[in-house]
């Protein structure tokens, strides 16, 4: 029998009961959030679960929401049980002036890489990540460039004045 | 009997350098000699990261021909090349990276900018790309054109054989392109 995305959300509400919110399939892609203090424990459930078998980590990302008070950073995992080919995301949300959340690289080696780049990008600081460094930015680089606060333009430059090019 | 030359015929020679002539014989200043061989005998250094570097493919190939202009030999070593062409986006990233390959070409060395995004940074207005190569390293011909037609390149490839002959021998050794150099933290 195929797995459903009810039989997901059953087997997580059986487990975690109240603790994950935000029920949602955009697309039929099953989505949910819970608290970032039990973000490895979800993970770690949805990846040992003989019925679950999440075990591929497709992608790690966060989303910055600069009106969402308290909540500021969402890390969003996106899971993939390769068995019976279904897709999830996860998400979990965090304070920007205290960004840190739990890192998966013990649970899967490709968190290492995903980690980094989002960190470097929007300064999630994953705990527990074993080499937590910028890795495609330049070194020196001081901000993290995805934060909403930070225009795209490059803001370095003086041969482009605000009158001509309206910025 | 002869076939008479129909293609090519417009065959074009590089004049005598001024100089004292008799028979078998030729006196001239060294600095026209040399002006003269160097700038028939540029070897460019590709550095070709984005759209550009296919432009200069076409240019580099049998059509446009850059070969016809003494540079015959495409060199992929910066220790033998004359000219570093750069062509394409450069990233922050790639940045110290361009910089060492100039860095390890010999004097004379000249750079050629090719297209927006070499020369200013183009559409590329963001925190991850470099804002024009004239940041870290000195330029001597910037191609405009995104991406700039290979009549362009070439347009920009005489004008730096313009510069090569007429830069004097000295040039290298003056205060203001030793200044030129320290404002790029060059010695």
């Amino acid at each position: 029998m195929a797995l459903t995305n009810e039989t997901i959300k059953l087997r997580l509400t059986e487990k975690f009961g109240e603790l994950l919110t935000g029920w949602e399939e955009p697309y039929g892609m099953l989505t949910f959030s819970g608290d970032k203090e039990i973000n490895l424990k979800v993970i770690t459930f949805l990846q040992e679960d003989e019925e679950l078998r999440f075990r591929f980590l497709t992608d790690i990302c966060a989303v910055h929401y600069p009106d969402n008070k308290g909540a500021e950073l969402a890390v969003v995992y996106h899971l993939h049980n390769l068995s019976d080919n279904v897709r999830i995301r996860f998400k979990v949300f965090t304070d920007i002036n205290k960004p840190d959340v739990y890192s998966a690289t013990a649970l899967y080696a490709s968190a290492n890489w995903m980690e980094r780049e989002t960190y470097d990008f929007y300064g999630v600081n994953f705990v527990g990540h074993p080499n937590l460094i910028r890795v495609l930015n330049v070194d020196e680089m001081t901000y993290f460039p995805m934060r909403k606060e930070f225009p795209l333009e490059d803001q370095t430059r003086i041969d482009k004045d605000d009158e001509m090019f309206g910025r | 009997m002869s076939r008479p030359v129909q293609y090519n015929n417009k065959v074009k020679f590089h004049g005598i350098p001024e100089g004292y002539m008799g028979e078998g014989f030729m006196a001239t200043s060294f600095e026209k000699v040399i002006s003269l061989a160097r700038k028939n005998s540029i070897w460019p250094l590709p550095f070709a990261t984005s759209c550009c570097g296919i432009e200069f493919m076409a240019t580099m190939a049998s059509h446009y021909d850059l070969a016809r202009f003494g540079s015959e030999r495409v060199s992929f070593s910066p220790r033998q090349c004359d000219l570093l062409m750069v062509m394409g986006t450069i990233a922050k990233k790639m940045g110290p990276v361009l910089r060492q390959v100039y860095l390890q070409m010999a004097e004379p060395r000249w750079v050629l900018s090719m297209g927006a995004c070499a020369c200013s940074g183009g559409i590329f207005d963001t925190y991850s790309v470099l804002q024009g190569i004239d940041q870290i390293i000195p330029v001597d011909v910037y191609i405009p054109g995104c991406p700039p037609r290979p009549e362009a390149v070439l347009d920009g490839f005489m004008k730096v054989q313009e510069l090569v002959q007429n830069e004097g021998l000295r040039r290298r050794y003056s205060d203001r392109y030793k200044d030129l150099m320290a404002s790029y933290g060059i010695q």
